[in-house]
């Protein structure tokens, strides 16, 4: 390299600092650095533990994984899925859930409303009773799943009192033809509240001209709670199925701790994620759970995006 | 007249409604606390007393002094959801700010990435996790029940919704003052956001303090287990000893009582957001 090279490599070199100097000056820059070194804790989390996970479930998913030792994973295809199909306990896990559905959603939502309905009317003490029935809702599963299994106990409360008022008692954690009832009975008294603060909330929004103005026309307070609260109230109800869906379609603590894990007595309380826990803890089965896991994903997906169509007008800005 | 007496007739029905719904909620803790207080004899006998004949204490010092795990996993509780509330109000607010406020390339897409996280279903992270948890290393560890769970998404986007109707004002006026963005947030901006911030601070706390999925998968070594783990483990340790699971179960219950008998106006709001979001 010749000095005349040589210099004009130092001149370059100096003008790309300057250059550099300058961009690094701007205030757009240093104002994308500080945004950078905002974001970075989420970043570098929502990464690492959401969307690395998620490309790596799907990875497993299409493979047979063996982690005992050093972890290797073989490729099959689609045979994880087709296994699905056939698996009699994703069947029965299935039928369990739709079973849970079709009863808690109605019934939660319902008891939902009818506390909401009434505190809403001016009534005195109004506050107090909304902070005693969102009781509940503060507790942990595990606590209420305890507290509810000694209720349920065979010498329990709940037997106690029926057999005193002359009503049958049953075996709530131990026959397989109640013990999946009693967790629903347990989750609607948990779940309602928390849905009844979202109608609340909802029932202030309406205005109260609606009801002046039909109290005028001298309509009925029962026509006006099925033509005005009713009606408008139906994105929230949608909203509240919605979530309560996705809530029961995630249901697992409750049948874990009431059943030791087993999801007995004889399958009636396993759930979907129940099993798939089985399958990676007790059978290390992790690929088939996988794939297992990602065709619920896609199905409580699919439900929140339904919800989010319909929500649309008041998200984001 | 009659109006009136219709309505006082309606009215005295609706609360009894009330009422009995009010019982029915509170009488599950009321027999709860009541077995914590009873003697295995008592609770054995199938009375339906909710005082107790002979009022004992010894179910909580058992499991406080004899059972030598309680206080580790009472401990390690608190410990995970004080730091992991910590981390989130941090980055949460952190991350929100910078996507409510600041122009750079990427905004959009980060943002966009946040509203897509929050509809990815924890189930389906789980297995994945534990595995990069174990090859981290981070399997029954601290770092491994906090880490992953120090920012959350929803709250991310709140915060950003937040600062978005943060009066501008108060920024530009620390930018007259001489003070660069990152002092402007933690000098003006985060101190003003304290509402805010005890909504989600309340939210995290109670979702950590109660997660049992998480925990189950991470930690299979008691000395590491959290409370709902323990209290599981008790189950199956005192099958008929429901005395000392119930006073476990009230210890338990306790930090997120106090929390929504102070803060239970900050619960409200809370689900209104993520109600109506």
């Amino acid at each position: 390299m010749d000095a005349e090279q040589y210099k004009w490599l130092l001149n370059g070199r100096e003008y790309l600092c300057s250059i550099a100097k300058q961009f690094l000056q701007r205030r757009d820059v240093r104002e994308a650095g500080s945004a950078y070194y905002f974001m970075m804790p989420a970043i570098l989390v929502i990464g690492t533990f959401l969307i690395l996970p998620l490309g790596y479930a799907i990875f497993l998913a299409f493979h047979r994984v063996q982690i005992l030792g050093e972890i290797s994973y073989e490729f099959t295809g689609f045979r994880n899925f087709l296994r699905i199909a056939r698996d009699d306990r994703v069947w029965i896990a299935l039928k369990n859930t739709v079973e849970y559905v079709a009863i808690v959603v109605p019934a939660q939502t319902i008891l939902a409303l009818s506390l909401a309905v009434i505190l809403n009317s001016q009534i005195r003490g109004k506050n107090w009773f909304r902070v005693i029935f969102f009781l509940p809702t503060v507790t942990s599963s595990a606590v209420l799943t305890l507290i509810f299994m000694w209720i349920y106990n065979s010498n329990g409360l709940l037997n106690g009192i029926l057999s005193r008022i002359g009503l049958p008692t049953y075996n709530w954690i131990g026959d397989p033809a109640v013990a999946l009832k009693s967790i629903m009975l347990m989750n609607i008294w948990s779940t309602a509240p928390f849905f009844m603060v979202v109608y609340l909330a909802a029932l202030q929004d309406i205005p109260v001209s609606l009801y002046e103005a039909a109290t005028i026309d001298g309509i009925s307070k029962w026509k006006q709670f099925t033509h005005i609260t009713l009606p408008l109230l139906k994105p929230v109800t949608f909203f509240i199925a919605v979530m309560g869906t996705i809530g029961t379609f995630q249901l697992f603590d409750q049948s874990y701790i009431f059943s030791s894990g087993s999801g007995g007595p004889n399958n009636s309380t396993l759930t979907v994620v129940l099993l798939i826990y089985q399958y990676v803890f007790k059978s290390l089965d992790l690929g088939y759970a996988a794939a297992l896991a990602l065709m619920l994903a896609i199905a409580i997906t699919i439900f929140t995006l339904i919800q989010r169509q319909l929500f649309q007008t008041n998200s984001l800005d | 007249m009659n109006y009136i007496r219709k309505s006082f007739n309606l009215k005295i029905i609706l609360y009894i409604i009330l009422c009995l719904y009010a019982i029915v909620t509170v009488i599950p803790f009321l027999w709860a606390l009541s077995a914590s207080f009873k003697s295995l004899a008592e609770i054995s006998a199938t009375g339906l007393n909710f005082i107790p004949h002979s009022f004992t204490l010894d179910n909580y010092k058992e499991i406080f002094f004899k059972e030598p795990l309680f206080g580790r996993w009472l401990l390690n509780s608190i410990v995970v959801a004080i730091f992991v509330t910590g981390f989130n109000i941090l980055f949460n607010s952190m991350a929100g700010y910078a996507l409510a406020r600041m122009r750079f390339p990427g905004n959009k897409f980060w943002f966009l990435i946040i509203l897509a996280v929050l509809m990815i279903p924890g189930q389906i992270t789980l297995i994945p996790n534990f595995l990069i948890l174990k090859s981290l290393g981070w399997l029954n560890s601290y770092q491994g029940l906090i880490i992953p769970n120090v920012v959350n998404a929803t709250f991310i986007f709140m915060m950003r919704q937040f600062f978005l109707n943060f009066p501008k004002e108060l920024e530009e006026a620390a930018a007259l003052d001489g003070l660069n963005s990152r002092e402007t947030f933690w000098q003006v901006v985060l101190p003003l956001a304290k509402p805010a911030l005890a909504a989600q601070a309340i939210f995290i706390f109670m979702a950590s303090w109660n997660n049992f999925l998480t925990p189950l998968v991470i930690s299979f070594d008691e000395e590491l287990f959290t409370l709902p783990l323990g209290l599981n483990k008790f189950k199956g340790q005192y099958i008929t000893y429901w005395n000392y699971i119930m006073a476990a179960s009230m210890v338990f219950t306790l930090p997120p009582l106090a929390i929504y008998a102070f803060f239970n106006r900050y619960f409200i709001r809370g689900i209104t957001f993520t109600g109506s979001k």
